[in-house]
């Protein structure tokens, strides 16, 4: 194991996917010498050379559009979009073509792609540049979504979305780029669709993903000192969602309590939560709990971005509500 | 028309002003005082200076990122822009905002964009409105040569063009997007060119010469408002900065900076307006100081100003 950012774990698995795979090509605004707005791709221009590491214009239709063609056509794109803020431009390449072409195609077609996106709050970016719009990719039959936590996440499964023949779309928390994390030495993939128990505890369980799990993690180290195990699980992927162990966990604690930094309002969370309600009430010994930002744009004031943004105060405060 | 001398000082105040609020930002951002991201338009002040000194109230202007120079030419509060760029409750937008959001409808300022391309169709709307309801108002697109290759372009000019649009298309060349250099993002070298295909006028100007832009955007805004149709002027210029505040600028040479760092819109105009005997050295050096003393009480003002209140987060998402 050796100590690494999850911004070098991204960008080690493209580069191991790309030697891996001469299908693998990225595309994307700045990906070249300039190794990326966050400097996620840095290096793999020097490595792979221009025509399998490609600068695009501000053309995010064509960016996206493209990739869905050279998919079908057989190659496994990587695209880049900046911000995820940005998807709205290339939507329809989105939701109409990449999403749907296998189904409508009556699985004909296969569409190998990988949309890198940088999502989350916290660096002052603002109402157009902070968003976490996971859930309503997570309403589009046909995408995969993948939300990683931690360096080790991040390479394993990037690799695993690249591989995989749907279009997947892979969600890299800009505040997290920078943490460092245990990556495994060697080559190795993380399953999509496998959730990570981070930590184990029988009292409650909580659930959090991409940086939510960070603060989730420091909430438990904290009920911990007051006699409150806190059991907290990382789906890592929303689509496809592991909910065995999720219902596993709830047999075990019988509280739920489930922390992502999107809007609470039509969140995912809300998705999970009606899941359990359905599949695993019984195992409930108390409503469930969501902890997500309020039903406004991101602020721009520190202040009001910090009070925007959930944190352990409030995930503290849901599972204490409990007891 | 030729400007007369408080016309000319007027001009060299703007951009004197947008400059000196640019380089203030500069300074409080690299101190940590100013959250997020902030593009600067220092050396570019000749395009939005030149363009706005020919708009009426009536008028809209969209901007981009790089939006703070639209708002001082336009006449938004430099107090209120100062404040909002430190996110405070004084701010323009209530601290809400911030340096990528700055807005002042009621001026007629549709806002600066964290979306690159964002602004031109939203102009195209604004130059339609003003055309329906017979305001005599014209629309001004300001837009990034690398934002020329996205769709809201093409889209924008086509339509203000078939509908005959009061909107005037100002592009801001200054040779990159980002780490693009112009040659690496488009195969033309005069966005200007692109015009014909909408069928539209496509005018060069060098956009650090005020004059020179304030005298094609006169013209073109002229046109417009009285029913000719869309024109599109390209500003040929260049940014001083990087691309944001903290950008190393590995794409460039310091020979390129520095050929186009002595083609300073200001400097240049200072001497201009020398040579003509518009002004002397001094009334050139007492606007200068004018200006620092505003932009001084902006920060000030923007420093004394309090954080916004935690009621402020959830409202205004829909109006009462
Ligand atoms: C749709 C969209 N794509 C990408 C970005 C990221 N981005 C912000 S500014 C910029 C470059 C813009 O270049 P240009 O239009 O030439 O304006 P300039 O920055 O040179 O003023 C990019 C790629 C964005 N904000 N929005
Ligand atoms: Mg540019």
């Amino acid at each position: 194991m050796a100590e690494k950012t999850y911004s070098q774990a991204i960008n080690e698995a493209l580069e191991e996917e790309m030697r891996r795979d001469e299908k693998v090509y990225i595309l994307g605004e700045d990906v070249g010498a300039f190794g990326g707005c966050f400097g996620v791709t840095t290096g793999l221009l020097e490595k792979f050379g221009a025509e399998r590491v490609l600068d695009a214009p501000i053309s995010e239709t064509a960016i996206m559009g493209s990739a869905v063609g050279a998919a079908v056509a057989g190659l496994r794109p990587v695209p880049e979009i900046m911000f995820v803020d940005f998807v709205g431009v290339c939507l329809d390449e989105l939701l109409n073509q990449a999403a749907k072409m296998h189904y409508m195609f009556g699985g004909k077609a296969k569409v190998p792609l990988t949309l890198r996106m940088a999502c989350g709050a916290g660096v002052g970016a603002a109402a157009q540049h902070s968003q976490s719009l996971e859930a309503f990719m997570c309403h589009i039959p046909g995408l995969k979504v993948v939300m990683p936590a931690t360096a080790a996440d991040a390479k394993g499964l990037l690799k695993s979305a690249i591989r995989d023949d749907n279009p997947v779309i892979y969600l890299e928390h800009k505040a997290l780029l920078g943490v460092t994390g245990e990556v495994p030495e060697g080559e190795y993939t993380i399953p999509l669709g496998k959730a990570d128990i981070k930590r184990e505890g029988k009292d409650v369980t909580i659930l959090a993903y991409s940086m939510m799990l960070h603060k989730a993690l420091a909430a438990a180290e904290t009920l911990a000192q007051e006699g409150i195990e806190a059991e907290v699980i990382d789906p890592r992927t929303l689509v496809p969602f592991d909910k065995e162990t999720l219902y596993k966990s709830i047999e075990k604690t019988g509280r739920l309590v489930i922390v992502h930094e999107a809007v609470k309002q039509g969140g995912f969370g809300g998705e999970i939560a009606a899941m359990v309600a359905e599949e695993c009430f019984d195992s409930l010994d108390a409503s469930i709990k969501r902890v997500a930002a309020p039903f406004s744009p991101i602020p721009f004031a520190s202040n009001l971005e910090a009070a925007y943004i959930p944190d352990e105060a409030k995930i503290i405060e849901a599972v204490k509500s409990f007891f | 028309m030729a400007l007369n001398k408080e016309q000319m000082l007027d001009l060299y105040r703007q951009m004197r002003m947008i400059r000196e609020f640019e380089e203030t930002v500069a300074k409080f951002f690299s101190q940590g005082q100013i959250p997020g991201f902030v593009h600067l338009y220092i050396g570019e002040e000749a395009v939005a200076t030149g363009v706005c000194a020919n708009l009426e109230k009536q008028d809209y202007i969209a901007s981009t990122h790089r939006g703070h120079g639209h708002g001082v030419a336009r006449g938004a509060s430099i107090n209120k822009m100062m404040a909002e760029i430190f996110g405070r409750a004084d701010g323009e937008c209530k601290g809400k905002g911030g340096s990528m959001h700055i807005a002042d409808v009621e001026l007629g300022f549709l806002g600066a964009n964290g979306i690159v391309g964002a602004g031109l169709p939203l102009a195209t709307g604004a130059g339609f409105a003003a055309k329906y309801m017979k305001t005599n108002g014209v629309a001004i697109c300001f837009f990034g040569d690398a934002s020329s290759n996205r769709g809201t372009f093409h889209e924008s000019l086509n339509m203000a063009s078939v509908q005959k649009l009061p909107v005037v298309f100002v592009n801001e060349n200054n040779m990159y997007g980002i780490s693009m250099s112009q040659e690496r993002h488009q195969n033309i070298t005069d966005i200007a060119d692109r015009a014909g295909s909408y069928g539209m006028p496509g005018i060069v100007v060098d956009g650090n010469d005020v004059m020179a832009v304030y005298e094609a955007a006169e013209e073109a805004i002229k046109r417009a408002r009285a029913g000719g149709g869309p024109v599109l002027i390209e500003c040929k210029t260049y940014r001083h900065h990087g691309h944001f505040e903290g950008d190393p600028c590995v794409y460039r040479s310091d020979e390129e900076v520095n050929a186009w760092k002595a083609k300073d819109p200001l400097p240049r105009f200072a001497n201009r307006l020398q040579e003509m005997k518009m002004a002397t050295e001094a009334e050139i050096s007492q606007i200068d100081t004018e200006v620092k003393k505003i932009i001084a009480d902006a920060v000030e003002f923007a420093q004394n100003s309090p954080v916004p209140s935690l009621d402020e987060l959830t409202t205004d998402v829909y109006c009462d």
